[in-house]
């Protein structure tokens, strides 16, 4: 805790471990059996719809009661390699757990998600990966990024005895499982334990530190490889068009998160006094929940619009106010004050008209600051996939156009996870990466 | 407010909730506790000749079903391990302060008239109320020819119950075994050998479980196990079952019914199928005696409401709705309903009727959300999606108009042995 210097104080400490501690630690043996036990067994069940992999949730479930942990394991795996983080990260509020039948019975769903982790992480403790490759075909595939896209399209080829080689041009694997999600959510260095497990079954490698568009472009990849999966991610991060933003102080949220994600418990970033984070999106509530754990004094979330619109769930959302985080609704930035270093931001309060589109209505305030994060969304940033030869990838809507395959407009490549249109989590990265497998996989065969 | 006080083969207690004889009436520590708790009567655990058995170590096994404990229960101990002057004394002891309770004592000795008429006399000095012949123990004590080895063969449970009422005075329970084909054969040997009441059921031979590390059925004792006999929630349907024969087969013989009852509305259904106490040993080993406060009142709540005044007013009311197969109506028609506004949508019903049933629920989809539909024509009534439906009264029975009037087996034209009707 260098940082803190002696003066740190026990409050600062314990603080400090919680940043970086388990916000739901796991189930117990026996009260994952009673959870499992009050399942139903649904037939053509709701959840599984609602699962964007589509997991046979009933299956699993019944396979944690009956006490057969491997094959509850191996049913999640086998539609969602990631099962494991996915069971910590994912919005269940929102998926799974928002689709189960007790919710209308009784307003309480079956802990899926703690299910799913429960099952998963007993495999990988007690077991090597329950997978085993179709032999060889001596097919290649590059996949672009090690994110949860990346890995899942690359664990399935494998699969199917192709070879994939992974680029990244971060020094570690597993995208925003490594660098973006919170810290609380993904303990213990889950996101490189998991990569271990997803490799084990080999036919995958990783080159690191290997950007395309620099290292190496798009055509390339198509002359020495059989098929190209892009799995990049979001790169960019959108701007304020609020005058200052140059000011010290200001910075990306995702940045900071994926400073304080590296730096761990001993070294972890400095925070100011009063932070203000603009954005209503997952990135905005572990910015500022892991300020206020930081010390921040502080911290106001500042939404356009109203509560039911931000795309952090409710639970997320009253996850950061019992973590003492404000959130203000209906107000846009107009300006940063301060110089060289911010002082504070200006906003303009807004409504939703008659037709629902976002106004200003002119009244404004003000809101002490040292310290503003940006959460107002990432970008997708095309620059990557430039060619020599001037046939491009088309994007639309700033994502990679991809069909139903995941297939993009070129033949052969293929694309999925944040880089193409959808919603931007986790288990949707994972199912685009598992559904261009089997289309590249039949692809090679045709 | 009503009366729960019975007299039950002349013998008096203020409710008819019994502790059955078991481990819950092993001595007068326990025996006392449970009359402070508000229980009725006890049934002594079962006194035998000295030297005392000797009983195992692991020596239950149950039955935990989804999550729940205690949904079958099993055991392989045997009578009591005390001393005979031990029992007979805190017998003696305990009924003197609590006169105002039911105290009857369970015996179990060998098939000779004189170890019976021994025994006998030692009990009936304690001043005890009744005694009760155990001729159920199904485990143990049958392969030394006693409990159920008796119950089992009508004459010896004829000719023993003989012996009691010749060489005691007091009243005489005859309790059975549910280990038989046909319960009426041994229940009317009890009474020919002049039982004042049977009480049933004793335990069912069971194994509850197989460890499968250790490769031996449960309770293991030092790697193996043995059949025991099987109680709790389980069995209350085998001895619903038997009650209900015996009421209607051998009217007038007072009954107590034993076998899975938990609570007052359990001990309800007995009574209403002709029992005239309960007796409960799972259901206490469970949770302790403090189970019966709630059966005496959730009893006397659910009689008022219903204007029924005393345990009489309602005992037997349902045996004469206990028929034979052949005498139901089989123009009787009922058919599902699934109520939407209370439909989860969890499937159940309709993958039981489609895969083994009727097909006869419908799998829609409006807008994308389930909706499941009885198919009027195909439904045969069976009840099925009703009882795999988890919400309560989501799915009900509607009768439907008849087509045709009452007509049952016995006078149905398909039956090649139709009684018809004399000319
Ligand atoms: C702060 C934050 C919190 C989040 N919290 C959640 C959450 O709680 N639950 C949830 O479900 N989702 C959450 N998400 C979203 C989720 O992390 C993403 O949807 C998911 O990681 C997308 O996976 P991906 O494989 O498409 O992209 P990424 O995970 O972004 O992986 C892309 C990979 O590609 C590499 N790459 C990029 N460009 C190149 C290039 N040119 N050459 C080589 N490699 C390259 C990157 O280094 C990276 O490793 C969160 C996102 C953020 C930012
Ligand atoms: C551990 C145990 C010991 C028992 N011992 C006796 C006994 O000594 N004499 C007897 O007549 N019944 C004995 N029983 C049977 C009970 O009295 C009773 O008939 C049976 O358990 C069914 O009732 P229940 O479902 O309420 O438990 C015993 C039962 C148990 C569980
Ligand atoms: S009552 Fe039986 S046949 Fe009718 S719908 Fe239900 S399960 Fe099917």
């Amino acid at each position: 805790m260098k940082d803190m210097g002696e003066s740190a104080s026990y409050l600062d400490r314990t603080r400090l471990a919680s940043v970086f501690a388990e916000a739901h630690p796991p189930l117990d043996h026996h009260p994952a059996l009673v959870e499992a036990s009050r399942c139903y067994f649904c037939y053509d069940a709701p959840c599984v719809e609602a699962c964007p992999t589509a997991i046979n949730i009933p299956q699993f479930i019944r396979q944690i009661a009956s006490g057969n942990l491997r094959g509850s394991a191996h049913t999640i795996l086998a539609e969602n390699i990631l099962g494991g983080s996915c069971a910590r990260v994912c919005p269940t509020e929102v998926l799974c757990q928002q689709a189960c039948v007790r919710n209308a019975e009784e307003g309480r769903p079956i802990e899926i998600g703690a299910l799913q982790r429960h099952a998963t992480d007993w495999l990988m403790h007690h077991e090597p990966t329950p997978f085993t490759r179709a032999p060889t075909t001596g097919r290649r595939v590059a996949v672009v990024g090690a994110g949860p896209a990346g890995l899942a399209c690359a664990h399935r080829l494998a699969l199917h005895g192709h070879d994939a080689v992974i680029f990244d041009a971060k020094p570690k694997p597993g995208g925003l499982n490594e660098y973006g999600i919170a810290a609380y959510k993904l303990v213990d260095d889950f996101a490189q334990r998991e990569v271990d497990f997803i490799l084990s079954v080999g036919g995958v490698t990783i080159e690191h530190e290997k950007s395309l568009g620099s290292d190496f472009d798009l055509a390339s990849l198509r002359r020495t490889f059989d098929a190209v999966f892009l799995g990049l991610g979001l790169a960019g991060v959108r701007a304020l068009d609020a005058l200052g933003e140059t000011f010290a102080g200001v910075r990306d949220a995702v940045d900071f998160i994926a400073e304080l994600r590296q730096a761990g418990p001993d070294a972890p970033p400095t925070i100011g006094r009063r932070v203000v984070v603009i954005g209503g999106g997952n990135t905005a509530i572990d910015a500022a929940t892991q300020s206020r754990l930081l010390g921040a004094e502080e911290v106001t979330i500042v939404y356009r619009r109203g509560p039911e619109h931000m795309s952090a769930t409710g639970k997320e959302q009253r996850w950061a106010q019992v973590n003492g985080v404000v959130i203000r609704h209906w107000a846009t930035p107009t300006r940063l004050l301060g110089s060289p270093a911010v002082t504070g931001v200006e906003f303009e309060r807004t409504r939703a008209d008659d037709a629902g589109r976002l106004t200003v209505t002119g009244e404004r305030f003000v809101i002490e600051a040292d310290t503003v994060l940006k959460a107002i969304g990432q970008t997708f940033v095309p620059d990557p996939l430039r060619m020599p030869d001037g046939v491009a990838l088309v994007v639309e809507e700033g994502r990679i156009r991809v069909d139903a395959d995941r297939l993009t407009s070129i033949a052969g490549v293929y694309a999925g996870g944040d880089c193409v249109a959808g919603e931007d989590l986790t288990v949707r990265a994972v199912q685009d990466g598992k559904l261009a497998a089997e289309a590249i996989h039949r692809y090679l065969a045709g | 407010m009503a009366d729960l006080a019975t007299t039950f083969a002349g013998i008096r207690s203020s409710n008819p909730f019994w502790l059955a004889s078991a481990p819950p009436t092993d001595k007068a520590y326990n025996v006392v506790r449970a009359f402070e708790a508000g229980w009725g009567g006890v049934v002594w655990k079962t006194l035998g000749e000295d030297p005392p058995i000797v009983n195992t170590c692991s020596r239950y096994g149950a039955v935990r079903y989804k999550g729940s404990p205690f949904a079958g229960f099993n055991n392989i101990e045997l009578i009591t391990d005390r001393p005979l002057d031990v029992n007979l004394a805190e017998i003696r002891q305990v009924k003197r302060d609590r006169p105002d309770r039911a105290l009857v004592v369970s015996l179990m000795v060998p098939c000779v008239e004189q170890s019976w008429k021994q025994i006998l006399t030692q009990v009936e000095d304690t001043g005890c109320d009744g005694v009760e012949l155990n001729f159920g123990c199904p485990h143990g004590m049958s392969e030394r020819n006693m409990g159920s080895a008796v119950g089992q063969v009508p004459e010896y449970v004829e000719m023993v119950t003989n012996w009691c009422k010749q060489h005691s005075r007091l009243p005489v329970i005859v309790k059975l075994t549910p280990n038989i084909t046909n319960i009426l054969a041994p229940a009317e040997a009890a009474k020919r050998g002049g039982a004042d009441a049977v009480s049933l059921i004793n335990t069912l031979q069971s194994i509850t479980g197989v460890d499968l590390d250790l490769m031996a059925p449960e309770p293991v004792v030092d790697g193996k196990g043995t059949h025991g006999g099987y109680c709790g929630p389980a069995v209350k349907p085998v001895a619903l079952h038997m009650v209900a024969d015996i009421a209607r087969g051998l009217p007038g013989l007072p009954i107590s019914g034993i076998g899975g009852i938990g609570t007052w509305r359990d001990a309800a259904e007995f009574i209403a199928l002709g029992a005239g106490t309960v007796q409960v040993c799972s259901a206490a080993m469970h949770y302790g005696f403090r189970i019966v406060s709630d059966m005496i009142d959730g009893l006397s709540n659910w009689m008022d409401v219903k204007g029924y005044r005393g345990i009489e007013d309602f005992r037997g009311r349902a045996t004469a709705n206990y028929v034979h197969w052949s005498d139901l109506n089989l123009n009787w028609k009922t058919i599902a309903r699934i109520d939407p506004g209370l439909c989860i949508r969890c499937g159940l019903c309709y993958i039981a009727c489609e895969d083994t049933s009727h097909q006869a629920i419908a799998a829609l989809r409006e807008d994308g959300r389930r909706r499941y539909e009885v198919i009027d024509a195909e439904c045969v009534g069976c009840n099925l999606c009703l009882h795999v439906c988890p919400v309560d009264g989501c799915i009900t029975m509607e009768p439907q108009p008849m087509s045709g009037p009452k007509i049952t087996w016995n006078e149905h034209p398909n039956n090649p042995l139709r009684q018809v009707a004399a000319e």
